[in-house]
């Protein structure tokens, strides 16, 4: 296992490619699949609107995060110390 | 159908803690695993013989210690099978307070379970918060541990006060102490203080911050115990109280969301699993909200489900904390090639946690989803399922990323790093088959649900193209930002901010204006009145000791031998140690009352 992970390290580009690959087939695939169980209209008729949402999720979690952390609560480790 | 034998496996684990420390090796590892187990062969039988037990009259009121149904077996059920992993996962530990204090833990969590009503059910309640205090308290290579513990205790005391004065306004309102779904619709003062104080225990926000302050302070088999227990314990409360209550939607996707935004900043291993603890139970909460049968059986389920992958995380982190010493993401990194089995475990721990398909998570978070699309709580729904985004971003990503992937921070914490012991590894093993066996054998888990009939089929190819578009571009996000989310060496403030920073505010008047109010009080005092007292005082002890006490044979010189030698064993002037005293008296004293 070990060398394995070694193996996919030395290997960066290639897993990414890789991993681009899968996403690509996911979206397709997704096309593919019945939507008449979607609950929203918007699901029903986006394609691919579960991997729009997903990026966006998690882009805006990211940004959040940083943002409420540069605004004010992020301390240095030893605050509570004193 | 019931039958009349009943042994409360609370009850078991009490007496088998009681017993601990007289145990010896080679005995004392087999015991330690034979306690659990029965335990849980207690807890499945009375599983399979389901009914209402234990019941007392006490004073005026009917105590019920065994209500046992499909509700409450589930998560006794689950609570019972975690205390074997876990303590199959300290087993190594010698400090036998530990495991004593672990195995009260349980017992309080199992018997509040159980509880019917309640006053049996604050009993078992404190002493769960008394008993897991303890695991923080142990912890001797944390310096801030004894003050964490103390912060732990406080809150918990305020939570238990809040459930306290609710079910006594509602006695006094109703007339009746027994524990089930309260009223919303006629709803109080007490419906919300008894809300309130489960909610402390869930990490409800603005009630959590005691949570990754407390399990990251905890010992390594300590913060395995924990997390399961509180929280999950808690749940299943509101979920017995509080169904449908509206308010708790709201509150569940807030702390989801809080608990996320929170673990993307963390720093500390431990901190973030305990705030990822906060998001998952989110989900729960707000399952309880909804509180259709659908949601209620998902709440269930993924407290199920949640217990074992949670726990699997946090022993993954124990892990490495125990090997390396090391607790924060800036001093880890590049442990893949000390720690394979940890890390194969983590993974499968984070997996879990983010529904991969054919892992324990896929099928119990999609409940309480699809509930709240059922219920057209379009908002719900969506603010959920992107935290489901962000669990996988944290948990799935940048957790094995910041341990076992990026550049090693310190080549000498590697050169420590190994695989834990064969004990630890082992419960790892065992949780992370658990978690793929529920994910891929689901029926095994929606058979022990609560509301047979609104089942849910996760295997839809619906439900597996909307989980693997999120993961897959949840995933692409990360490439994208992961330089934004790297470990940094900051903690970030939280509401428990108030009690801290207000806590010194108070020791700070203590120490100067009221501590100076006092010490002139106290000489004005002496001058004045002090000394005239003292000298008559001292002529009628003379008096007392050597004319009255002389008759009576030298009593009170006994007397205040004995309170001597008690003063000596019993008052060592160690909180700890006195308040472990009052616990363990506590559960005598419910031992004997249960038995008679």
């Amino acid at each position: 296992m070990i060398q394995f992970i070694d193996f996919l390290k030395e290997r960066g580009r290639g897993v990414r490619y890789f991993l681009y690959g899968t996403m690509a087939a996911i979206v397709i695939w997704s096309m593919t699949v019945d939507t008449s169980h979607a609950h929203t209209w918007v699901e029903k008729h986006i394609p691919g609107f579960w991997s729009i949402f997903g990026l966006v999720s998690c882009t805006v979690l990211i940004f959040f995060a940083r943002w409420l952390a540069s605004a004010g609560i992020e301390r240095e480790e030893d605050y509570y110390d004193d | 159908m019931t039958t009349s034998f009943f042994l409360h496996p609370a009850l078991l684990l009490i007496i088998g803690a009681l017993i601990l420390p007289f145990i010896r090796e080679p005995f004392r590892k087999p015991y330690l695993l034979l306690v659990p187990i029965f335990t849980f062969v207690d807890v499945v039988y009375l599983g399979f013989n389901q009914g209402i037990y234990g019941q007392v009259s006490f004073l005026d009121w009917q105590l019920t210690f065994g209500r046992i149904d499909a509700l409450s077996n589930v998560f006794a059920f689950i609570m019972a099978l975690m205390a074997i992993i876990a303590t199959l996962y300290s087993l190594q530990v010698k400090d036998c307070w530990q495991q004593m204090a672990a195995w009260f833990y349980v017992a309080g969590s199992i018997g509040a379970i159980y509880a019917g009503d309640y006053l049996s059910l604050f009993l078992f309640w404190e002493i769960m918060a008394f008993a897991s205090t303890f695991l923080v308290w142990c912890n001797k290579d944390q310096k801030d541990a004894t003050a964490a513990g103390f912060r732990y205790l406080l809150v918990h005391t305020f939570g238990g006060l809040l459930l306290l004065m609710g079910f006594v306004l509602r006695y006094q309102a109703t007339g009746s102490i027994a524990f089930e779904l309260l009223d919303y619709d006629t709803h109080s003062l007490y419906t919300w203080l008894i809300m309130s104080g489960l909610m402390l225990n869930a990490a409800v926000v603005p009630l959590h911050s005691w949570l990754p302050d407390a399990y990251s302070k905890a010992t390594i088999g300590g913060a395995v115990f924990m997390c399961a227990f509180t929280t999950k314990t808690a749940v299943y409360t509101l979920a017995r109280a509080c169904a449908g209550f509206d308010i708790l939607i709201v509150l569940g996707v807030a702390m989801a969301i809080y608990g996320i935004v929170y673990a993307i900043n963390e720093n500390d291993v431990r901190r973030l699993l305990g705030w990822e603890i906060i998001s998952q139970v989110g989900y729960m909460v707000a399952g309880v909200g909804i509180g259709t049968a659908l949601a209620i059986n998902g709440a269930a389920a993924h407290a199920f489900a949640h217990i074992l992958y949670k726990g699997l995380l946090f022993m993954g982190a124990g892990a490495i904390i125990q090997m390396t010493g090391k607790s924060r993401f800036t001093e880890l990194g590049g442990l893949y090639k000390k720690m394979p089995v940890t890390m194969l475990f983590m993974i499968v721990g984070g997996v879990s946690v983010s529904a991969f398909p054919f892992f324990s998570g896929f099928v119990s978070k999609s409940m309480i989803i699809a509930a709240s699309y059922g219920e057209h709580l379009l908002w719900a729904g969506f603010l959920l399922t992107m935290v489901s985004a962000g669990t996988f971003l944290v948990a799935g990503l940048r957790l094995p990323y910041l341990l076992f992937f990026c550049e090693p921070k310190s080549a000498e914490v590697v050169e420590r790093a190994a695989d834990p012991p064969w004990n630890m590894q082992a419960a790892m093993i065992f949780a992370g088959l658990l978690c793929f066996v529920l994910g891929t054998f689901y029926p095994l888990l929606y058979s022990m649900l609560p509301y047979q009939d609104a089942l849910y089929h996760p295997y839809s190819g619906y439900h597996l193209s909307e989980t693997l578009q999120i993961l897959a571009f949840t995933a692409l996000g990360f490439m994208l930002f992961k330089d934004r989310i790297l470990a940094r060496p900051t903690i970030s403030l939280d509401l428990d901010w108030f009690y801290r920073r207000g806590g010194q505010l108070v020791l700070w008047l203590a120490r100067n204006p009221i501590q100076w109010i006092d010490t002139m009080w106290g000489e004005a005092y002496r001058v004045v009145g002090l000394f005239p007292l003292m000298t008559t005082a001292r002529f009628w002890a003379w008096f007392d000791w050597h004319g009255i006490d002389g008759l009576l044979d030298g009593s009170a010189r006994g007397v205040r031998s004995l309170g001597r030698l008690l003063a000596k064993v019993m008052q060592r002037g160690q909180i700890q140690q006195t308040l472990a005293y009052t616990v363990t008296f506590v559960a005598l004293a419910l031992i004997a009352f249960i038995w008679m």
